[in-house]
């Protein structure tokens, strides 16, 4: 049966079919829509797949890999970014080794379209000694699921699925097959404890599997090599969607090597060499293969890329650029529009963050020497016009940190703004280290009930915020429950005057639904009560 | 045969669901089909654009290149503007005449109509106008789907009006007449210019 589907409910609906038990995830974009997929699957609801948004993607990668230590297939999925947040989980299961499948999704945002960096994630999988998978099309990405868990239960190492926006944001129809059942509980009878001498035990048998991780990748159905005796003696290494890109340029006309199962077959990169004058990598994101291929083919074989400026040092590959760098002339028949302005995403009509930066900016033109340090969300659209609010927005959690760092350094006020997810997700840590050194912040969790940014997910914190902090030491004097509404202006401008002025933590929580999820949940409730009648 | 469409407007305003319908009826059609689609931050009134690419054959990249789009359909006369590097020589804009400001910078707005109109092949009209006309005031991009059905060839007109009736079959009877109607007044502009 076909059925036409984003890359990522391919990826999601092929983790189902492939018999997973849990996903374990934090909204990011690309990724987010793979856990919605399977939360709203009717299949995965009858298993009851375990599929609850968790509070971060170390939590998750954890779960993650607790699932697995039970014998189950499990999947965690993040955007790139969200790898630096697991990190020290992801590369120790590397160490521990998994039981039941394991597969990390890393959706990479080249271009950064929804994020901070385009770093890659295939430098992650690199660094941890474990497999990737990175499908060049939606078929691809639901069929290497099942690939993807089978490897890492034969290897025993969590293995890495690596898409970019592009693919995971893009529909075609894929043929779906038959669900697989999920794993029994087979609770593994290991200790997976990473005390030095069994790490170093741990590492080596790591190490002895590379081999054959090598193997897998030099056999696999996935990477393919085309020849065509009338192409032009360049071999092109295309990764990922980059073959898409290649395949739109020359169709049937080029001696490529697709690379979408790594570690780099690098056999076959030296055979590509050998019938070739020299090679073209293309890929999407950093030049992680280029330079592999570069210590392979040694100095004096000519390797063009990213590196070498045959394609851009940065941002998403187009077909444009692919064509470019094959020779190929440009295509545009109309030069840019004259009449034509940037029109950058803003907070909506409405919207309670908006107050929340009326209020601030109000209190803080009599403080010249303020800065208001921000964090991820939509309300960093606060640093733009017409707010201009904010002077950073680094990771999640870092206001809070950052906020309490200007002010050891004798920076008045310091100002933090922070979303209610956020605040669960990474700034809670933050929040107590200020407490305990009784720095002077202000810090605003501007609080909508919900992950909004990326479609309003729930939010792990909700309903918590005030028993969180008082939990962690905030004074109960100094912790301040407001609606940012117009009308309430007077009363939020004196309580941030007055918190400003208190020489240690204060905590204000505008509190006011996104407007986006609250019309949302009119319509259901409309919807549910005309059913009723 | 294939045809490479760019769909594009301001987030918010719609533009997925033309996306649905004209993937419905291909899918339908037994056409391959690629849709790379927006998501994320620029949903919250940023520019917001869909490549559609339709094809009897296989279709290997997401992205349409430059000179390529055969048609752009857009719901705000500026988006337009924003593809022009992409719209192929014989390609054809079937906008929305009606700007939506909600940036300073905005150009000047006889300026832009001229510059829109000075280009070959374009369809516009006051797409809102012609559906609160049609009597679904929220029917503005099945008005705009009408107008550029003719150009979207590899799928005939009543392909499309199929394609609206089962997608919106589950909203009832009274919602599939209404866009079905604004779809067809968004046809008779095109016919007309």
């Amino acid at each position: 049966m076909k059925r036409l589907l984003l890359g990522d409910e391919a990826i999601a609906l092929g983790a189902i079919h492939a018999g997973l038990s849990g996903v374990y995830a934090y909204p990011g974009t690309p990724s987010t829509e793979i856990t919605e997929f399977i939360q709203g699957d009717p299949l995965a609801q009858k298993r009851g797949v375990h599929s609850r948004w968790c509070t971060n993607e170390k939590t998750a990668m954890e779960a993650a890999l607790g699932m697995s230590y039970a014998g189950k297939r499990a999947l965690v999925c993040m955007k790139h970014v969200g790898m630096n947040v697991c990190a020290d989980a992801f590369v120790n299961a590397a160490i521990t080794g998994v039981h039941g499948g394991l597969i990390v999704l890393a959706a990479d945002d080249p271009s950064m379209h929804s994020s901070q960096n385009e770093q890659d994630s295939r430098f992650y999988a690199k660094f941890a000694l474990v497999p990737t998978f990175e499908p060049s099309n939606q078929q691809e990405a639901y069929d290497m699921v099942a690939s993807a868990f089978e490897l890492s239960e034969r290897l025993r190492e969590p293995v890495v699925l690596r898409v970019v926006t592009r693919l995971a944001h893009s529909r075609a129809a894929v043929e779906v097959g038959e669900p697989l059942a999920e794993k029994p509980l087979n609770v593994s009878t290991e200790r997976w404890v990473l005390l030095p001498g069994i790490a170093r035990k741990r590492y080596d048998a790591l190490i002895a599997k590379q081999p054959e991780m090598e193997q897998a990748a030099e056999d696999s159905i996935y990477n393919k090599v085309e020849q065509c005796a009338e192409a032009p003696r360049l071999g092109i290494v295309a990764c990922g969607i980059a073959y898409n890109y290649v395949k739109e340029v020359v169709g049937e006309k080029a001696n490529l090597l697709k690379v979408s199962q790594y570690p780099l077959p690098a056999a076959a990169v030296q055979a590509l060499a050998a019938s070739n004058d020299a090679i073209l990598v293309v890929e999407d994101g950093q030049p992680v293969v280029e330079e592999q291929v570069k210590g392979l083919l040694g100095a004096g074989y000519p390797v063009k890329g990213r590196l070498t400026g045959d394609l851009p040092r940065t941002g998403e590959l187009t077909p444009d650029a692919v064509a470019k760098a094959l020779g190929q002339p440009a295509g545009s028949a109309f030069a840019p529009a004259k009449h034509l302005a940037a029109r950058p995403p803003q907070l909506c009509q409405g919207c309670g963050h908006r107050d929340v930066y009326t209020a601030l900016n109000q209190v803080l033109a009599d403080y010249p020497t303020h800065r208001v340090f921000g964090d991820i969300g939509c309300y960093t659209l606060g640093a733009l016009p017409p707010y201009q609010s904010l002077s950073s927005c680094v990771d999640m959690g870092a206001s809070i940190t950052m906020a309490k760092g200007a002010a050891d350094a004798g920076l008045f006020p310091a100002v933090a703004v922070i979303g209610d997810s956020t605040f669960t997700h990474s700034g809670m840590t933050g929040l107590l280290d200020a407490v305990n050194d009784h720095s002077p912040i202000t810090v605003i969790i501007s609080d909508n009930l919900t992950t909004g940014m990326t479609g309003g997910q729930d939010s792990a914190g909700t309903n918590k915020f005030e028993a969180i902090c008082l939990g962690l030491g905030v004074e109960p004097e100094h912790l301040h429950v407001v609606v940012p509404l117009p009308k309430n202006m007077a009363e939020i401008t004196r309580i941030i005057r007055e918190e400003i002025e208190y020489k240690g933590v204060s905590v204000i929580i505008p509190r006011r639904e996104c407007i986006q999820t609250a019309a949302r949940h009119a319509r259901e409730a409309r919807k549910a009560k005309e059913e009723k009648k | 045969m294939k045809k490479d469409i760019i769909l594009c407007g301001v987030g918010g305003q719609g533009i997925l669901s033309i996306a649905t319908v004209i993937g419905e009826a291909a899918t339908k059609a037994g056409l391959y089909l690629k849709q790379a689609e927006v998501h994320g931050m620029s949903q919250r009134g940023g520019d917001v654009q869909s490549n559609l690419r339709l094809s009897t054959e296989t279709i290997w990249s997401d992205l349409i290149p430059q000179g390529g789009a055969d048609v752009v359909i857009s719901m705000e006369p500026m988006e337009s503007l924003r593809y022009l590097p992409y719209l192929a020589k014989t390609g054809v804009i079937v906008t929305s005449c009606k700007p939506f400001i909600n940036i300073p910078n905005y150009p000047d707005e006889a300026e832009l109509m001229a510059e829109l109109e000075a280009l070959p092949a374009v369809v516009k009209m006051d797409i809102e106008q012609v559906a609160h006309e049609a009597g679904n005031p929220r029917g503005a991009n099945m008005v705009l789907l009408g107008m550029a059905a003719p150009s979207i060839e590899i799928l005939s007109v009543e392909q499309l009006r199929q394609a609206i009736a089962t997608i919106f079959a589950r909203k009832g009877e009274a919602v599939v007449e209404a866009n079905l109607r604004a779809f067809d007044c968004g046809v008779a502009v095109s016919q007309k210019q």
